[in-house]
């Protein structure tokens, strides 16, 4: 048999049935909904008179309009209720396996929800109507993003209708430096290829730094991979895939754990896989990211300085530079760490989990915020990761520093619920968007880890964590 | 689904690299339930001087006047023509509703973002990717030429200048029969029930933990 990438490999494994121009029927193993890109799709469904092809499929949760503080008032927002309820009345009406409302412990962002719950398994495929979907890759999964359209088909279908993407394999060599996480990897790939760098492919993550990374690291890079424009990322399974998924919720039971070890262990691209790119990284190289403009792509790292559009030959990237520039309200050479930051935001899908908070606290521990800093939002990225968080007391070392502990949710991500950026405000944010609006109109987003956000809520601007 | 067969329309040049699905529509409009609507805010946040909430009245709005989708001679275009990685960022099918509402039936761009490209199709919106040099020339042809259409043949692949310049595209025979018939997908995908059984029955076999 011909060596097979991972991509190879459970792509062939789903195709349920293949056109003669290469279109293919995809089947579906997991399905996560929330509530902003299904409300079209269940009202598709039943005007059609159909209904879900495998309830079983479906797990659900709520999470980029619900508030952050303040529970016990519900949502104010009627709109925002309005869309949350719909999704309460969907679910109640065509089921699911599971389901975590607004208020639920379980409850949190679909793509830290999926994982801690085992609904996101070795092998399968896994869509959501959401982009970061990537993010399940991280367990040797197929899994990317879809619209809502696709969101009914598979819904109705079990399937997607899908052409096959090509392979690239991203390689980081050799072992990361102290305090180099996998936000920082992740931009410093995107700052590599670009933001379309990965249209067209999908990419796996592989060599010595992505091996090291845990389960958690490597969510954060296969979250962002998107961000490099392809619409999945993966990494082989290997015992720490097997290890975090052991045990949870969702997970095989006794009876079929051994069956499914056996064969999540064959979830690895073969030796000689045929790559149609690779791109290599020295890890030694990457060092704490900051991103400076208004694409993941406009990235540097600390000991760097904002880009002078002079020194750019090519006018449409040189009137990029020049637009971010003043929409961020940055001066050309300024160096990284002069930056002052008004806001910081650690949370979203990206940088929410446990250890991500954890390497916050590191840093906030016996620390005060800056006076100049305005807040410091610490948003878990589920009511399961805010229990361990108090467990472990990591809530108290972020009150005592003067940040605000929240309720799970998408929050500040994308601003769709009150939390978000006023005008001018600029934002050292874990997040992984850094567009025009994103966090509220006007508002300038730098996009870091989640030690180097609580570093800049501490120091008043961007500092080198390696230096603290 | 809308059928697209052949299209002669106004030309819009949107002259921006990595345009993304939030700047295309912003957040605060997907928090509507429906499929239409979006057409007004399409863009939002370039195309008006105030920030926009669901449920304002847009047409009592301060338009941005420099903003390309305000320009007097370019009221009614039905193709938009962009630059690199169009599309790109969040996967809202609101951002080709918005399109289409907004009356757009082509975007022309040297790459798009691939979820988008995809959801394009969904909505009977025809995204066509040209080399960066023939989009460099019809955008300046566009800007040079008030009343520039370009029309467009699903059936033949081809986009033709007023000048009579025809070019070529690409497109998967599955999409451009969904697009040429206004085909319902699912109802196509559905005709296949047989197979998608047959599968998920020996997949529940050898996965059985994949099956509560
Ligand atoms: S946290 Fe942000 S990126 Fe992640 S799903 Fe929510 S809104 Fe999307």
């Amino acid at each position: 048999m011909t060596a097979q990438t991972l991509y190879d490999k459970l792509w062939s494994s789903h195709v349920v049935r293949e056109e003669a121009d290469g279109t293919v029927l995809l089947y579906i193993d997991r399905h996560l909904v929330h509530e902003v890109t299904s409300p079209q799709a269940f009202e598709g469904l039943k005007l059609a008179g159909r209904g879900l092809w495998r309830v079983d499929s479906v797990v659900s949760t709520a999470d980029h309009n619900t508030p952050t503080d303040h529970w016990d008032e519900g949502i104010k927002d009627p709109i925002s209720r309005q869309q949350v309820e719909t999704l309460d009345a969907n679910i109640k009406s065509f089921g699911a396996l599971a389901y975590f409302p607004f208020k639920d412990k379980g409850q949190g962002i679909v793509h830290v929800m999926g994982p801690e719950q085992g609904a996101t398994l070795p092998g399968m495929t896994v869509v959501c109507g959401d982009s970061h979907t990537s993010t399940h890759g991280a367990f040797g999964a197929l899994a990317h993003g879809i619209g809502t359209s696709e969101v009914e088909h598979v819904m109705a279908t079990q399937c997607l209708v899908a052409k096959k993407s090509k392979n690239m394999l991203v390689k980081v060599n050799g072992p990361l430096a102290a305090g180099i996480t996998g936000k920082d990897v992740a931009l410093a790939i995107i700052g590599k290829i670009g933001t379309a760098g990965g249209t067209g492919y999908a990419i796996e993550f592989g060599g010595e730094a992505i091996r090291s990374l845990s389960m958690e690291g490597r969510m954060t890079l296969c979250n962002m991979a998107i961000e490099a424009g392809a619409r999945s990322g993966m990494v082989a399974v290997d015992d720490k895939t097997i290890d975090y998924v052991k045990g949870r919720p969702f997970a095989p039971g006794v009876a079929d754990w051994d069956a499914a070890v056996a064969y999540w262990k064959t979830l690895h691209s073969d030796e000689g896989a045929h790559f149609d790119a690779v791109v290599e990284l020295d890890a030694s190289e990457i060092k704490p990211q900051v991103t400076w403009g208004t694409s993941p792509e406009m990235v540097t790292d600390i000991d760097g300085s904002v880009p002078d559009p002079a020194a750019e030959a090519d006018p449409v990237k040189k009137g990029s530079i020049e637009r971010a520039l003043s929409y961020m309200g940055l001066t050309a050479n300024t160096p990284v760490k002069d930056i002052p930051v008004d806001i910081v935001f650690i949370g979203s899908c990206t940088n929410s989990r446990i250890e991500d908070l954890r390497e916050a606290a590191a840093v906030a521990r016996g620390r005060k915020k800056a006076a100049s800093v305005k807040q410091v939002l610490v948003v878990p990225g589920s009511g399961l990761v805010k229990a361990q968080a108090e467990a472990e007391g990591l809530d108290k070392i972020f009150i005592e520093a003067g940040f605000e502990w929240r309720e799970p949710g998408c929050s500040m991500c994308l601003a769709m619920n009150a939390d978000r950026l006023q005008p001018g405000e600029r934002c050292a944010s874990t997040s992984n968007r850094n567009f025009e609006g994103r966090q509220g109109q006007g508002g300038r987003t730098h996009l870091v880890s989640p030690a180097m956000a609580a570093a800049a809520g501490i120091a008043g601007h961007f500092v080198d964590i390696r230096s603290l | 689904m809308k059928a697209f067969t052949t299209l002669s329309g106004l030309v819009c040049p949107l002259d921006r690299a990595n345009v993304d699905t939030d700047a295309i529509i912003p957040k605060q409009f997907l928090k509507s339930i429906k499929r239409s609507g979006f057409g007004p805010n399409l863009f939002d946040e370039w195309r008006y001087l105030d920030h926009g909430e669901p449920g304002m009245d847009n047409s009592v709005r301060p338009l941005n006047p420099d903003f390309v989708l305000n320009f007097p001679r370019y009221q009614g275009a039905q193709v938009l023509l962009a630059r690199e990685n169009f599309g790109c960022g969040s996967s809202r099918e609101h951002a080709p509703w918005a399109l289409d509402d907004q009356g757009f039936r082509v975007v022309i761009a040297p790459s798009f973002a691939d979820i988008f490209f995809n959801n394009c199709y969904k909505n009977g919106l025809l995204p066509i990717v040209q080399p960066a040099e023939v989009v460099d020339q019809l955008f300046r042809e566009c800007e040079a030429q008030e009343g520039y259409t370009l029309t467009v043949d699903l059936a033949a692949q081809t986009i033709t200048t007023p000048a009579g310049q025809v070019f070529s595209f690409d497109i998967t025979e599955h999409r451009k029969h969904c697009l040429l018939g206004g085909l319902d997908e699912i109802g196509l995908t559905l005709q296949h029930a047989e197979q998608i059984k047959a599968y998920e029955a020996a997949r529940r076999q050898a996965q059985p933990w994949l099956f509560a």
